[in-house]
């Protein structure tokens, strides 16, 4: 367990130069983590809606394409719309990256083994679906490299599959209400609430 | 041939609608081919419907008004994705062709069908219909000015009837 990342370090770096990007985050710990790393308006945060968070990237993407997207989702979110990667390879969006912390488990439900302890490769799975730039991450240095090229468009789409352990975090929790959020994140843009 | 594809089209444009997406369907051909000509709008094919109802939200969330064009059969697939739509009150717009409504020939299109109205309403969607031509633009305008100006989620439901069930396996085949 210890050769992988501890997931609310890794988020933590991986934001810290987050600049004006807007952050999807998928539902269960992934979302605790970027709560955890700092709230914001610009973090919008799904509490359901399993396998919908690359696609709420993906829309956001297309319509801000000036920002920088990043979502952030866990391995079990990412196995649920695996159609993602083939849409989102078909759309080549220069402005969308999308991280999957992979503890390669369940955690919120028990910790029962993903797929991705049972032979599935996302990153190869992007690959193969038209996302050229897709990658396992294993360490803080390379977390650090990401960070980096967060706060502006990358040019590409991206995938980053990012090794962290299966230890349980303690929760922190932010705001839930969904038209909150979507408000929130709106204002932040310049935009309206409807 | 009716041009109520072109009448869609034409209130789509009307309402700065930018982001199309579809899973293909073959009533949905003609208006298809004309959002992919349309300089001002993305057309996005999905690999299934629920993808939509969550990309439809992050265009939403980002300034961007779109609308999914689907068929029947899809409906089902969206369900759990629509508390997206309904936890975060985004504007919805699915346009609906059915199936296995009315001279259907095949039967495994029919539980879906039937089934189709009643999962979308019950998963807090209001649900039009049109089933003769003149009906389709005044359906799809009420959608659509609900949806953008008032918040809503709609799903029209294009009748079999429009399409043409005889026809449907040819022209779905071009």
């Amino acid at each position: 367990m210890s050769d992988r990342l501890d997931r609310r370090q890794a988020v933590a770096r991986l934001l810290a130069q987050r600049g004006g990007c807007l952050v999807v985050t998928g539902l269960g710990a992934p979302t605790y983590d970027v709560a955890a790393a700092g709230d914001d308006d610009r973090n919008f945060y799904l509490w359901g809606a399993m396998g919908g968070a690359a696609m709420v990237g993906l829309g956001l993407a297309l319509a801000q394409p000036e920002k920088s997207i990043v979502v952030v989702t866990g391995d079990g979110e990412m196995l649920m719309g695996l159609g993602a990667f083939a849409t989102i390879g078909a759309q080549q969006p220069q402005n969308l990256t999308i991280v999957v912390l992979d503890n390669r488990a369940y955690g919120e439900t028990g910790g029962q083994p993903s797929h991705t302890a049972l032979g599935a490769d996302l990153a190869a799975i992007a690959r193969g679906s038209g996302v050229a730039e897709a990658m396992h991450v294993t360490t803080l240095a390379e977390i650090d490299a990401l960070a980096a090229t967060l706060a502006a468009p990358a040019g590409n789409p991206r995938v980053i599959v990012v090794a962290i352990d299966a230890a349980d975090q303690p929760r922190v929790i932010p705001e839930r209400d969904g038209a909150v959020l979507k408000t929130r994140l709106r204002a932040a843009l310049g935009l309206p609430a409807m | 041939m009716s041009d109520w594809p072109l009448q869609i089209f034409a209130a789509l444009e009307r309402h700065d609608v930018r982001q199309v997406v579809y899973v293909p369907d073959g009533g949905h051909a003609r208006l298809i081919r004309a959002v992919q000509a349309a300089p001002a709008m993305r057309a996005v094919p999905l690999t299934t419907e629920e993808e939509g109802v969550a990309l439809l939200a992050g265009a939403w969330l980002g300034g961007q008004r779109g609308v999914m064009l689907m068929q029947s059969s899809g409906v089902g697939n969206c369900v759990n994705m629509f508390s997206l739509v309904a936890q975060c009150r985004t504007p919805f717009v699915a346009l609906v062709t059915m199936r296995g409504e009315w001279g259907e020939f095949n039967p495994w299109q029919v539980p879906m069908s039937r089934a189709a109205q009643t999962v979308t309403e019950a998963m807090g969607l209001r649900v039009l219909r049109a089933d003769e031509p003149q009906d389709v633009a005044p359906a799809v305008e009420a959608a659509l000015s609900m949806a953008f100006e008032g918040g809503s989620a709609s799903a029209v439901f294009l009748g079999q009837r429009l399409i043409g069930a005889k026809n449907f396996m040819a022209e779905d085949r071009q």
